[in-house]
């Protein structure tokens, strides 16, 4: 019979545990975030009207007023260096759909379902970092079409296009597990969708994702030009060949593409183990 | 042989004067094939209990043992041969039914076809069949709950934990959630269930035992529960309250015991030992001094007197309190 059968196979794999358990686990979750999430209107928002408004809104609204130091010459020149930093602002958006998920998750009794079944301990919060890199991935993609269309140009090559992509996408994972730590913090859907985000805007336009910082004050410039942000954008309009008009002579300006990196091995290594540690503690209290 | 054995077990929240004491100590024996509900009001400590046997809680103190494996040695052990279903319905609401239950197949290490086969009988044996591929969002609160359960037959679990499974539930629904959980136990699966209500214990489980503030209170059957309230009780409500002092003398005068009058409900109630003839001898008295009534009956102790006798409040009151907290 079907039920004898479905129970030993129930307990009997259980055993077989480790590496590819937690990988088939990890897939399983990740298959559910992204199956559900787009049956969501804010995620189909978020994934393809968001990005596309963004690269409209900036391309048309700002780009005829902003003149970029040293590129007066070029009429296209602001679109070319904002894409770069429309990307990032994306990647960095990577927050809000993984706190909102795993406190969602928490605050409707998933995760208890979920650790009260024989799965692996680690394939909640892999599961939504994996999904959520997905996601970015698409949004990704979308915005540079779009990036196409208003007069953006890959200038360097298709290694470098690799590297910035590479780049954007480690930001993004970097973001997620802020993300993470945010939304197991806070365990509840709305203070998360706000916790998460709005802190980032300051975060974002303190850099030179949308204005050179050239044309700020010494005091805001300075933090601009150390500003993670501005590191990440640099290194993809390098990466990229886009104009860059760096004129300063910090260190993450002159190394964009070194500081980038580190910035992001620094926010993964701090962030991801507070957030597993969260997961670990709002799990067992 | 016992399915679930708890001895000892303690979990505190907070320390110091803010300290909780959700758990003080419960034991617990559940044979194999019993149902034993768990009966206590809001805040008594019934789903800390279930937490921590079921490993989403590490107890502070105590031991116990689920499908023959210890909950904290083995927790794995113990995730493979239990189902739980919570008081939330824990179920994903942008995925269907059918990959719900899918899911949640997978997560119990099925392949992905025994999964499917598995969701298709459950959704069949829960009248789903035809909601399947829509989104959970769009069930109604009964649905929703009888797909939770569903969820936590998938590998049919040696012992399903149902904590609190028709909190919130119209009457049908919950109707409908007792007869599936009937189904289970001509299965012969080891149940324990927590509930605030107490006609739910006295109608599911073979064994209740009573809990508040943490410990233990009362344990029995339905049967020797009521027993320790006492016998059979006459209970009127009369039409006008006017008349209720006089209607409270008839009563009295019939009984062997003293009349309690409720004047706001205008309830008369009086213990009872000749039965029916009893009744008919209050109802004679009734009618010739001329008093209206708009009910009346003669009660067995329901579980809530029980429950009233042993903590010295109702588990409802309780509950309202709680609720307006």
């Amino acid at each position: 019979m079907t039920t004898t059968e479905l129970t030993r196979a129930g307990t009997g794999s259980v055993s077989s545990g480790g590496l590819g358990q937690a990988f088939r686990d990890t897939m399983s979750i990740a298959w559910r975030n992204i199956r559900g999430g787009l049956r969501v209107p804010d995620t189909q928002v978020y994934m393809f009207i968001q990005p596309i408004m963004f690269v409209l809104l900036f391309a048309y609204v700002f780009g005829g007023a902003i003149q970029v130091p040293g590129f007066e010459a070029d009429p296209l020149a602001y679109r070319k260096i904002l894409m770069a930093g429309i990307f990032v602002q994306t990647m960095a958006f990577a927050v809000a759909p993984a706190s909102v998920g795993l406190s969602d998750d928490m605050h409707k009794g998933l995760i208890d379902r979920f650790r009260s079944l024989p799965m692996a301990r680690s394939a909640v919060i892999a599961g939504r970092v994996v999904s959520d890199l997905a996601n970015q991935f698409v949004v990704l993609i979308i915005m540079m079409v779009c990036g196409l269309i208003v007069g953006w140009r890959v200038e360097n090559g298709a290694l470098g296009f690799i590297g910035a992509v590479a780049l954007l996408l480690f930001f993004a994972f970097a973001m997620l597990w802020v993300g993470a730590f945010i939304g197991l913090s806070v365990g509840n859907p709305q203070v998360a969708a706000s916790a998460g985000l709005i802190w980032l805007f300051p975060v974002i336009f303190l850099s030179n994702a949308f204005v050179p910082p050239q044309t700020m004050p010494a005091v805001v410039r300075t933090i601009a030009e150390w500003n993670p942000v501005s590191a990440i954008v640099a290194a993809c309009r390098d990466l990229f060949g886009n104009p860059n008009p760096v004129a300063s002579d910090a260190w993450p300006m002159q190394n964009p593409v070194a500081a980038a990196v580190l910035w992001c091995v620094l926010i993964t290594v701090i962030f991801a183990p507070l957030a597993i540690n969260k997961y670990k503690k709002a799990a067992t209290k | 042989m016992n399915a679930i054995i708890a001895e000892g077990l303690v979990k505190t929240f907070g320390t110091g004067d803010k300290a909780v004491h959700a758990v003080a100590g419960i034991d617990l024996e559940v044979p194999k094939g019993q149902v034993v509900g768990l009966l206590g009001p809001n805040g008594a400590g019934k789903t800390t209990t279930v937490r921590m046997l079921t490993t989403l809680l590490r107890p502070d103190a105590g031991r116990a043992v689920v499908a023959g494996h210890d909950v904290i040695a083995e927790p794995q052990a113990v995730r493979a041969s239990i189902g739980l279903s919570g008081q939330f319905a824990a179920i994903d609401e942008n995925l269907t039914g059918r990959e719900n239950l899918w899911l949640f197949g997978r997560l119990y290490q099925l392949s992905s076809e025994q999964a499917r086969k598995r969701a298709d009988e459950l959704l069949e044996q829960f009248a789903l069949t035809d909601a399947a591929d829509r989104p959970a969002k769009t069930y109604s609160g009964g649905m929703r709950r009888r797909l939770d359960l569903a969820g936590s037959l998938i590998v049919h679990p040696e012992v399903l934990f149902l904590d609190e499974p028709t909190t919130g539930l119209d009457p049908s629904s919950r109707l409908d959630l007792w007869d599936v959980i009937r189904d289970r136990v001509r299965e012969g699966s080891t149940i324990l269930l927590t509930t605030q209500y107490l006609e739910e214990a006295d109608a599911l489980a073979d064994r209740i035992v009573v809990i508040d503030k943490g410990k233990i209170i009362a344990a029995g059957t339905a049967d020797e529960l009521k027993a320790r309230v006492g016998g059979d009780r006459i209970e009127i409500i009369v039409h006008q309250a006017a008349s209720l002092s006089e209607a409270a003398a008839i009563l009295h005068r019939g009984s062997d015991g003293q009349a309690v009058v409720d004047e706001h409900m205008r309830k008369i109630t009086v213990p009872s030992t000749s039965g029916s003839k009893g009744l008919v001898l209050v109802i004679r008295d009734l009618d010739e001094a001329g008093i209206d009534i708009d009910d009346i009956a003669l009660r067995r102790p329901s579980l809530d007197d029980v429950f009233l006798k042993l903590t010295g409040h109702r588990a409802e009151e309780t509950q309202e309190l709680e609720g307006a907290k």
